[in-house]
């Protein structure tokens, strides 16, 4: 009976201690402004553990060699290590497929790629491509670009003042016309989780294809890209504790099958005359160019990190220190959050009374303590709470409420400064 | 906290909390829209010019206490100069942002030094001269609108 109940109320999570995790991240271990760095501006990019650093000077150091190409032992070594990471990226968000994992640039290439490769064959004028009015600059520019060239319609469901998706309203925009939903899992500006599955239910309901942008989800959440039914899903390694410049495009199999590439060139190729080109099977019809090979292999490291911390840790771990953050927040005068949706992950973006969010961000360096300040590439998003911008401290498993203690001491800094 | 004393002097809390010339110019004849495509920050700057002489000069806008307080120091001195002179201040300005201010541009500044602290500061410079920037296009009579980038 006992291991019945277990299976239906899942117990607590297994601990995570931050405090021996930070140990992994050497760049944490350092003064700024003579004050020990507390770095909350994790949403913009994460720290690496030295586990990915290694990785990469063990590459570098060993291994470097072009892949998919040479019979030399460097260059299988190389191919081995890059294929072996897309293997784990598979694993991580239990793709059913190898042949569905693209590496791309990151989370923005990989929604480019399937605006230019999906979209733009296939749409027409009458079209319409369904977002939200929490997104990305990078999950709206790309579709205005493919609006301009199809002639489709871009239509945006809007939120509400906790910066929650409104839903009623998401079904509304729904029709037969919608061909493509493109909503952020995790918003970067406001925090909000999006009830995913049931945009995709929805979605699919009306034969529309979803992609979801998990740049801010992937270090934060499970992701199961087959239990969630997405079409397309996109992230960054940079945000998920790995390199910058890569990351990962899912689609599903009979989708990428039937689009064209998105570049040309070597790799992407199985013949090439000057009458014909075949092109090469998936992945590689989507990776034209030598890709960034210590990239792959560094995100690999990174996924190997999360995974042994567990995901399932992180999230509990980072929602209890998001409960404290937000508690101790409201008791600093004059700040209001941006953003208070009931589900909500690892973000606090705030403003402060009459303290624009640049002076807030310039003061709190100076206590030691990294947050970002602006529009978060969400415009928008500062639009519909009428503000220029705002100030966000965003978490990551390296943090802990010493932390947030020094964060909020800092927040009584800068009223202290603007008294 | 030198530093930031230094950033963040009370001249600029006094400007910042109190912007002189604020607000919407009736009869201005040349303006312009600044930007900070950075911080999303916005100033529209109005001038009234006759016989190439600044009579009045206003701005509207929201920003941080450097650009407030630079636009609102700024448009307290356009007052009265000719266009030229304007012009002049605004190069020594821009100069002495940047590092390449002779002892001759921090002279001609007066007052207006008291934003020199931003120079330890190079992620904020476009804060200070994001008023800078609107005044030259207002001056040129671009009517589009101009950004830090």
């Amino acid at each position: 009976m006992s291991s019945q109940k277990a299976q239906i109320t899942p117990g607590p999570a297994p601990a995570l201690d931050a405090a021996r995790l930070r140990a992994d991240f050497p760049i944490l271990h350092q003064q700024v402004h003579g004050k020990p760095l507390v770095y909350l501006d994790n949403a913009a990019t994460t720290q690496k553990p030295r586990q990915v650093i290694e990785a990469l000077d063990h590459y570098y150091n060993t291994d470097n060699a072009n892949i998919h190409r040479g019979v030399h032992t460097l260059s299988q070594r190389a191919t081995d290590a890059y294929e072996g990471a897309r293997e784990k990226v598979r694993r991580f968000i239990n793709a059913a497929d190898l042949c569905e994992i693209i590496f791309v640039r990151g989370a923005t290439e990989g929604i480019n790629l399937v605006a230019q490769s999906y979209g733009r064959p296939r749409f027409k004028a009458g079209d319409e491509i369904l977002i939200s009015a929490m997104e990305h600059h990078s999950n709206i520019v790309p579709w205005q670009m493919l609006c301009e060239q199809t002639g489709a319609l871009l239509k945006v469901a809007p939120i509400n003042d906790a910066g929650e998706l409104v839903l009623d309203e998401f079904h509304k925009l729904l029709s037969p016309r919608t061909k493509l939903v493109a909503v952020v899992h995790i918003s970067n500006a406001l925090g909000t989780i999006n009830p995913v599955r049931e945009i995709i239910a929805a979605a699919h309901g009306v034969g529309a294809v979803v992609l979801l942008d998990g740049a801010q989800a992937v270090a934060h959440a499970a992701v199961d890209v087959r239990a969630l039914n997405c079409d397309f899903y996109v992230f960054s390694s940079h945000k998920l504790y790995g390199p910058t410049g890569v990351g990962v495009l899912y689609g599903k199999r009979e989708l990428l099958e039937a689009m064209p590439p998105y570049q040309g060139g070597g790799d992407m190729i199985r013949m090439v005359s000057f009458k014909k080109t075949e092109y090469n099977s998936l992945p590689y019809k989507f990776e034209a160019g030598t890709p960034h090979i210590a990239g792959g292999i560094g995100l690999g490291a990174a996924i190997d990190y999360v995974t042994a911390v567990g995901l399932e840790a992180i999230a509990a771990y980072e929602d209890d220190l998001l409960g404290y953050a937000t508690e101790q927040a409201l008791t600093v005068p004059g700040l209001r959050l941006i953003g208070t949706a009931r589900a909500k992950a690892a973000i606090l973006s705030f403003v402060l009374e009459r303290i624009h969010p640049h002076d807030i961000g310039t003061i709190v360096d100076h206590e030691g303590v990294a947050i970002r300040t602006g529009h978060h590439c969400a415009m928008p998003v500062m639009d519909f709470f009428n503000v220029p911008a705002t100030a966000r401290a965003s978490l990551a498993l390296y943090n802990t409420r010493d932390d947030v203690d020094r964060f909020i001491a800092a927040l009584h800094k800068v009223n202290e400064v603007f008294a | 906290m030198s530093g930031l004393r230094e950033l963040y002097q009370e001249v600029i809390f006094d400007h910042n909390r109190h912007p002189r010339n604020f607000g919407k110019l009736e009869g201005a004849n040349r303006y312009a829209v600044g930007h900070n495509p950075l911080c999303g920050d916005r100033l529209t700057l109005y001038l009234k010019v006759e016989n190439d002489l600044i009579k009045d000069a206003r701005f509207e806008g929201m920003g941080c206490a450097i650009s407030t307080a630079s636009a609102s120091l700024m448009t307290e001195r356009l007052k009265g100069m000719t266009v030229a002179d304007a012009e002049d201040l605004f190069g020594r300005f821009h100069d002495l942002l940047t590092n390449a201010a002779t002892d001759d541009d921090t002279a001609a500044l007066g007052k207006l030094t008291v934003l020199l602290g931003v120079r330890e500061y190079p992620a904020r410079v476009k804060c200070a001269t994001l008023a800078w920037h609107t005044l030259h296009a207002a001056l040129a009579n671009q009517e589009q609108s101009v950004t830090t980038e």
